[in-house]
């Protein structure tokens, strides 16, 4: 992997970064604009692929994508210049940014504009969640699931003891393997005796 | 500098455990602010708000923000990297054996568990965004009166804003602006 290749990789990734508003599938059309039809370093059908491995590892989708496609092309040493070069805009901005805030959060007329974001912002969750639900709450068990963390988070003042976000997670991973292997296992079962 | 260090493997643990996107950061970031008290509830509603209208993925928004909060530029930097870093591991291994994992019986029976939980993460740390938003605790601890209990020009707002989402399909950094309007001429 010679130095040019890296650096185009990461100077491709610094501006795909500066310009993805929204992270996640906001990055879709653009990488399929810089990546696909402009340099052609990947395929539309790969991309998709990227982005649903993306979505279902640990961390933040835009980035996963972002390593996969630097891995593809130029090893691990890739990989790192397309994730750095993505990362390079954002913080920038947001050090500006918080920078700001830090110096000008006590003046009333930021106060008031911020109270009147925070409005705005549990709207944008709730979108959030109800664009979600669709596909991730579809039986019993997956709504069981949703109800009982939904209630241990959202009341976690008035319970006696707080359970930690990361052991939640790794309980509904372990839970869905269970749920999903026991499900196929009397599936197929049933095809056995049906069979018979 | 320990507590550099402590930022660095807290986030590295939000970097791992936080599934389904930005957002699923949020319960990491409460847990942040319950636990240490780097930041607050309502700077945690500040940071979404900025990184909805800046661009970026906001988890990585979040974490250079929460990172400026606590440890300045360094803090910031470092904060972004220790939040990447597990996910950057994870997504080199999986591009060696991208086949396998893709078709993995037990990578679907995860993520049928984890999709719920993520977003049932993400409605709890919504409730914690409306906590401070639209309702004000204080008001009705003084007056003892339902009425005090709800901001009602913000439930208002955000009925309205919920209204102008779904009619309009503006961008959400426009709806974010126009909040900052109305909130800085009503006085919230």
């Amino acid at each position: 992997m010679d130095f040019h290749k890296l650096l185009e990789l990461y100077w491709t990734f610094a501006q795909i970064g500066c310009v993805t508003f929204g992270g996640g599938y906001a990055m879709l059309p653009i990488l399929e604009r810089e990546l696909v039809d402009k340099r052609q370093w990947t395929t539309m059908d790969d991309l998709r692929d990227y982005f649903s491995i993306g979505q279902c590892t640990p961390g933040v989708i835009a980035l996963n994508v972002s390593t996969f496609i630097g891995e593809k092309r130029g090893g691990v040493a890739g990989a790192l210049a397309a994730t750095i070069g993505f990362l390079t805009g954002p913080i920038l901005i947001i050090l500006v940014i918080a920078a700001f805030l830090t110096n000008f959060a006590q003046l009333e007329i930021i106060q008031h504009a911020f109270a009147g974001i925070r409005v705005c912002v549990c709207v944008l969750i709730v979108q959030a969640v109800l664009r979600l639900w669709k596909k991730s709450v579809i039986d019993p068990f997956t709504l069981a699931l949703f109800l009982i963390i939904f209630a241990l988070n959202a009341f976690s003042g008035v319970l006696p003891v707080k359970v930690p976000a990361a052991v939640l997670v790794l309980c509904a991973g372990a839970l869905g393997i269970l749920v999903s292997t026991m499900r196929n296992r009397s599936a197929g079962a049933k095809e056995g005796k049906d069979h018979e | 500098m320990s507590e550099l260090l402590h930022l660095v493997l807290e986030f590295a643990k939000t970097g791992l455990f936080s599934v389904g996107g930005g957002l699923a950061t949020l319960p990491f970031l409460y847990e942040m602010s319950d636990k240490w008290g780097w930041f607050s509830h309502a700077d945690i509603a500040d940071m979404i708000a900025v990184s909805e209208s800046t661009p970026g993925a906001i988890g990585i928004n979040m974490s250079t923000y929460a990172g400026f909060r606590t440890g300045g530029v360094l803090g910031g930097l470092l904060a972004t990297i220790g939040l990447a870093t597990p996910s950057i591991i994870i997504i080199l291994i999986i591009a060696r054996f991208l086949a396998r994992f893709r078709n993995n019986r037990y990578v679907e029976g995860a993520f049928y568990g984890l999709r719920p939980a993520s977003i049932a993460m993400i409605a709890a740390a919504g409730i914690n965004v409306a906590k401070v938003a639209l309702v004000n605790l204080s008001a009705y601890a003084q007056t003892g009166q339902l009425g005090d209990l709800f901001v009602w020009k913000a439930i208002l707002l955000a009925v309205l804003i919920f209204i102008g989402q779904r009619k309009l399909k503006w961008s959400p950094v426009i709806f974010i602006a126009i909040s900052a309007v109305v909130g800085i001429v009503l006085k919230f």
